[in-house]
């Protein structure tokens, strides 16, 4: 079956549909929300395969199919649909690993009252995480990068009257848009010096070769390429969204969500978007790498993130005692990795690792779930132990997971694509230090998942619910089943031997033969060597002489108290940013208030006052000084008129005498005027 | 249709329902509200039937009014509708029955409300269709007096100063814009828009006025506009305004009113002066920058809903004028793509906000109503877990607000960003702390209100929406997602507009 381009927009419509189902469901429609959910993902997972059936006919291709969204003066906005190895690999991950977990999701959220609503926000989260594989544009992924960022909030913060969980998913969402603002920038600038976002529009793309010459051609002050800048622009929001170094704050906090969801989003599909983002733009990223003299390749940049983030994360994993947080910062240590791998030129290590990673990642999340669930919330692994007879499939399970993110040889898929990528690293020629640094994370990696292990399923019961803990249902279980054996044989696709994986990703033949299958022996050698060193160091301090109580200090903390409690608070990254960054937003808007009200408001209440000032003045002038004289002369006045009024007697007699004197004295005044011009004449 | 005068029953309309409640003492209280929002629904219906005979290809006037007036004075009745005048017709249509219905939700003296508030309506709807000054600036003017009252007589304990504030500061600016018409129509002998705006482009204005003189009146005119809209540092009067407002009242002045300004700038002050805007638009840029940043930062530290609300007002219409001053501006290489964008984020931003704008009061209001007038940042928690419908739309209306994609704010704002970074990068890079702020206010509101055990207010009885809130708040979230995912919708109507303005630059 195959799945031209055109209608590759199902993938994401279904899960799309499925929660528009469960946000319209009552709340007590739990069957019809979860089986709309599950139906979905099952249908996507089947699109997804023939997509990439599709894809896989002619890898070298990027189908698309493009379309206008609206209008804009004289141009439009438009989106597309891409199809190329790259999505198809992403789509069946996404959606097969999403469809695990919807299943898996059905006994460890049975009894929570919002049991509907949480599968309305997993179907929304899988279509926004589907839509951003399948968009021709940058637009599109942008549009679908925030979406999943969403439902990643929503779910964070799903037990939302939990102040912890609240504050965890507001951390997110904000650490997450700082990243985002870089990328809006790159995208516009982007906008504006091709006039398209499309990724491939028959030659005019932007990640198509006449538009990145053009864009690499371009210099800034500093002689920095164009291409160089919204490269790394575009890499801000990957930073963030993939909980790179600075930005991996969020990231542990985000296990504040159900585990499912720490398993789906904060480990196997949305924390790689960014990876992705990097892969699918990498034609744009390496537009500067034939320059010679530019101060700076963007790809230099991404190698040395992901190199102190594998390093970091892995360093701060082994001073955790929360199952989770054990979990969620070998996150951000192999999303570290997938960063290295594309900053050393071979996107195709970077995809491998990122497959493999979501496979057994999400089985080591679900397999913590699994532990959780059966041991009534207990995250603590120095409160578990002694877990392994208690819930077998699980355990082993687990352990699968556990091998194969440590690299343990041969046999499981983390080591090949740990491999491919420290060979990449090997290669590079700017800098062996992203390489050191992987190494170092290796041994860091394999000692750490050791101690989680032995910690939580070896020795005693050390607390009340490990003791009485047990094997979770088939429906939790088989998941773990299904994801394990994922583990194990998505490494035999890209072996040094038959690296089928990454010649499809890339569309280029296929050379095997097993002369490469131990290609890069030395280097295979010293990893194996390293792995071997974590597991036995682990071993020696947590597996032989397991924990006894609950309270007992680390081995690592009795001998380096000091270096492991700072371990233990994550490197007082949170406290640093608390320290600054914080601050200077909190002043910041204090003087914006401060402004508000004193200067700006100030400015406008001291005219208004000097207004009614004015006034008062003005007022005090009338009254007292015009009013005061026209009072004295209006008083004269009245006194003149009251003491004529004393002539109105009301007496007829009287009114008549005044009429006929005054009478008289106008006929005399009137005979003597006569008489005075007559005499005149 | 030809012969129906649309635009003058669009205006007049509310103005009869008005009158019609003035002239009926002794009906039911009922009956009032039955009437008021009937006249006040007659915009939507005039608003869709224009919408209909609205021809999207073209970018002039239609549906023109002309009449002579005063002849003695070249006065006209000139009413026209372009694109924007109908964006801002279609908003007015909508928010407004809703900002009734909401304002007269248990308002006593329910026959006067109505009335004034018709009355507010029709003088709105007055700016947005008018084209000669002379009655222009009588509905403008007479707009400030319906909203006096309502926010004085229905508003919360410090209405009467905030009135007052709000009335004497905008008349105040109003006065300098009258003085500059003044002089223009002494100049000139003509108060209609398209001649003045062929004199301000041609530079007839300029000869006419004398070099000094155009430059006082631009400055007059911009005072007023300036103020009303509001343009940072002008904005003082705002928060306090929309804050003691009744709820329905607060909805209006932010989704209507506030686009008064806006539109005055692009109607009035940009083809008027093209060539003084270009040259005090690199000023004001930082102006509008400062509305965008400032007025975000602000908000973070509002502990009042409705003023963290209303300074989110001056951060969002700050990107409107953002937009027009960086394309007033023109210092980079005539770049017609961002201009297009400029301009279109511009009149998106402004329906946009009108609406999420709206939901937003609204939700407070709602807030309000349960607790008799609690809206402090603290007096609440947990409000999602005994009405999830409210909050479920409430954040809606928020993550609008903060510009998420595939809803409706997402558009305007990717747009103005567009624009603003094709035209000038390191403004549109320092207003992203905008964007970062808005999300940083939001959420702790989100978070602080409808999140956490329930507490304050929340912990007593809290009934969720009921029929007559899910009314007014359900349409204003479905327009929300239609026009995040078919923004088609709105900027197929303002496309040769915007072609048009794009196209007459470059300046002088």
């Amino acid at each position: 079956m195959t799945l031209p381009v055109q209608f590759i927009w199902l993938i994401p419509a279904l899960p799309l549909l499925a929660a528009l189902v469960g946000a319209l469901t009552p709340r007590r429609g739990r069957a019809l929300a979860s089986g709309a959910a599950i139906a979905a993902m099952a249908g996507s997972t089947l699109l997804s395969c023939g997509a990439l059936a599709t894809a896989l006919a002619n890898p070298a291709a990027h189908l698309a199919a493009n379309f206008t969204w609206f209008g804009l003066g004289t141009g439009a906005v438009q989106l597309g649909w891409l199809l190329d190895p790259l999505t198809g690999f992403m789509c069946v991950m996404v959606s097969f690993v999403s469809l695990l977990i919807f299943i898996f999701s059905l006994g460890y959220m049975h009894e929570d009252e919002n049991f509907k609503q949480f599968f309305c926000f997993l179907s929304l989260f899988a279509a926004a995480m589907l839509g951003l594989l399948v968009a021709n544009s940058l637009l599109l992924l942008f549009v679908c990068w925030e979406l999943v960022g969403l439902a990643s909030y929503l779910l964070i913060g799903f037990w939302f009257h939990k102040p912890s969980a609240a504050a965890a998913a507001k951390k997110a969402f904000i650490t997450t848009r700082i990243g985002d603002l870089g990328f809006l920038l790159g995208l516009v600038w982007l906008y504006d010096s091709t006039g398209s976002l499309l990724f491939f529009d028959g030659g005019n793309g932007v990640l198509e070769p006449t538009v990145l010459a053009s864009l690499a051609g371009q210099t800034l002050c500093g002689g920095l390429a164009v291409s160089t800048a919204i490269g790394l622009l575009i890499f801000c929001g990957a930073v963030g969204k993939s909980g790179q170094f600075p930005l991996h704050v969020w990231l542990p906090d985000a296990m504040e969500g159900p585990t499912p969801v720490s398993a789906l989003i904060h480990a196997a599909t949305m924390v790689a978007a960014g990876v992705f983002l990097i892969a699918r733009v990498y034609p744009l990223m390496s537009a500067d790498q034939a320059l010679a003299h530019v101060p700076l390749h963007a790809l230099t940049v991404v190698a040395f993130i992901g190199a102190i983030t594998a390093l970091l994360g892995a360093v701060i994993a082994v001073a955790q005692t929360d199952i989770k947080r054990v979990l969620a910062f070998s996150t951000v240590s192999q999303l570290g990795y997938m960063m290295l791998a594309l900053g050393v030129g071979s996107w195709t290590a970077s995809i491998f690792h990122l497959l493999t990673h979501a496979f057994f990642k999400a089985l080591l999340f679900l397999g913590a779930g699994s532990v959780i669930h059966a041991a009534h919330h207990e995250q603590d692994i120095r409160s578990l132990g002694g877990l392994r007879p208690r819930m077998k499939v699980t355990f082993a399970t687990f352990a699968i997971g556990m091998m194969a993110l440590s690299g343990v040889p041969f046999l499981f898929s983390g080591f090949w694509s740990k491999e491919a990528i420290l060979h990449a690293a090997h290669e590079w020629d700017v800098s062996q230090i992203p390489l050191y640094a992987g190494l170092t994370a290796v041994v860091l990696t394999a000692f750490y998942m050791t101690r989680l292990v032995a910690e939580t399923f070896f020795g005693q019961a050390r607390s009340e619910p490990a003791s009485h803990a047990h094997e979770s249902p088939a429906v939790m279980t088989v998941p773990l089943v299904l994801l394990a054996v994922g583990a194990v044989l998505l490494g035999f696709t890209g072996t040094p031997a038959c690296p089928w994986l990454q010649a499809r990703l890339s569309g280029t033949p296929l050379h095997s033969s097993m002369e490469h299958l131990l290609e890069g022996g030395g280097l295979m050698l010293l990893s194996i060597v390293l792995v071997g060193a974590g597991l036995g160091l682990g071993w020696v301090l947590y597996g032989r002489n397991p924990r006894a109580s609950a309270t007992a200090v680390d081995p690592l903390a009795h001998s380096f108290p000091q270096t492991y409690a700072f371990l233990g608070a994550r490197l007082k990254f949170d406290e640093l940013y608390a320290a600054t960054l914080f601050r200077l937003n909190s002043a910041l808007a204090t003087l914006a208030a401060f402004f508000d009200l004193w200067v700006w408001g100030g400015a406008v209440n001291l005219l208004a006052w000097l207004g009614e000032f004015g006034g008062e003045v003005n007022r005090k002038f009338d009254e007292e000084g015009l009013n005061d004289g026209f009072d004295t002369v209006s008083g004269s006045v009245r006194g003149t008129g009251q003491r004529y009024s004393r002539a109105q007697t009301g007496e007829a007699h009287g009114y008549m005498r005044t009429v006929a004197i005054a009478f008289a004295i106008l006929t005399l005044l009137l005979v003597w005027l006569v008489l005075a011009s007559g005499g005149g004449r | 249709m030809s012969t129906l005068p649309l635009l003058s029953l669009l205006v007049l309309a509310p103005w009869a329902g008005a009158l019609l409640l003035a002239a009926l003492p002794g009906l039911s209280a009922r009956a009032v509200r039955g009437i008021a929002l009937a006249f006040s629904f007659s915009t939507l219906l005039f608003g869709l039937i224009a919408l209909s005979g609205f021809n999207p290809a073209a970018a002039g006037y239609q549906f023109e009014e002309h009449h002579a007036w005063i002849r003695e004075l070249n006065v006209h009745y000139r009413l026209g509708l372009d694109g924007m005048s109908l964006l801002l017709v279609l908003l007015t249509a909508i928010v407004s029955p809703l900002s009734l219905a909401a304002a007269a939700r248990g308002a006593r003296d329910l026959r006067l409300l109505g009335a004034l508030f018709l009355v507010l309506q029709g003088s709105a709807l007055g700016v947005f269709l008018a084209l000669d000054f002379f009655h222009w600036f009588i509905f403008w003017e007479l707009s400030l007096v319906p909203a006096f009252f309502l926010i004085k007589l229905w508003g919360g304990p410090g209405a009467g100063r905030a009135a007052y504030q709000f009335v004497i500061y905008t008349i105040a600016g109003s006065a300098f814009m009258l003085l500059g018409f003044a002089a223009l129509y002494a100049a000139t002998g003509t108060l209609d828009f398209t001649e003045l705006a062929q004199l301000g482009a041609g530079g007839g204005l300029a000869t006419l006025l004398g070099p000094r003189a155009i430059v006082a009146v631009f400055l007059g005119v911009f005072i007023g506009l300036a103020v009303k809209v509001p343009l940072f540092p002008f904005h003082t009067w705002l928060p306090p305004a929309y804050a003691e407002a009744p709820t329905g009242v607060s909805m209006f002045l932010t989704g209507v009113m506030s686009k008064m300004g806006v539109y005055g700038f692009l109607r009035l002050l940009w083809p008027i002066f093209p060539a003084q805007l270009h040259a005090a638009a690199p000023c004001l840029l930082w102006l509008a920058l400062g509305g965008v940043v400032l007025g975000a930062f602000a908000a973070i530290k509002q502990t009042d809903l409705k003023r963290m609300i209303a300074y989110s007002s001056v951060n969002h219409l700050s990107y409107c004028l953002l937009a027009l001053f960086a394309v007033a501006a023109g210092r980079s290489a005539p770049n017609a793509g961002a201009t297009a964008a400029a301009f279109s984020g511009t009149l998106l931003q402004m329906f946009n906000h009108g609406l999420s704008a709206a939901a937003l009061f609204y939700g407070v209001g709602v807030l309000e109503r349960r607790t008799g007038g609690l809206r402090g940042l603290a007096d609440f928690g947990g409000v999602r877990t005994v009405a999830p419908v409210f909050a479920g739309l409430c954040g809606i209306a928020m993550f609008s607000s903060l510009g998420l994609p595939g809803l409706n704010g997402f558009v305007g704002e990717f747009l103005i960003f567009r624009g603003v970074f094709g035209l000038e990068p390191g403004i549109a890079a320092i207003a992203t702390l905008g964007l970062l702020a808005t999300a940083l206010f939001l959420l702790t509101f989100w978070q602080r209100v409808f999140h956490g055990p329930r507490a304050g207010a929340a912990s007593g009885e809290f009934p969720d929406l009921d029929r007559g809130e899910r009314l007014t708040l359900l349409p204003l979230v479905a327009l929300m997602f239609l026009f995040g995912v078919l923004p088609h919708l709105l900027t197929g109507l303002i496309n040769p507009l915007v072609t048009t303005w794009a196209g007459t630059l470059p300046l002088p």
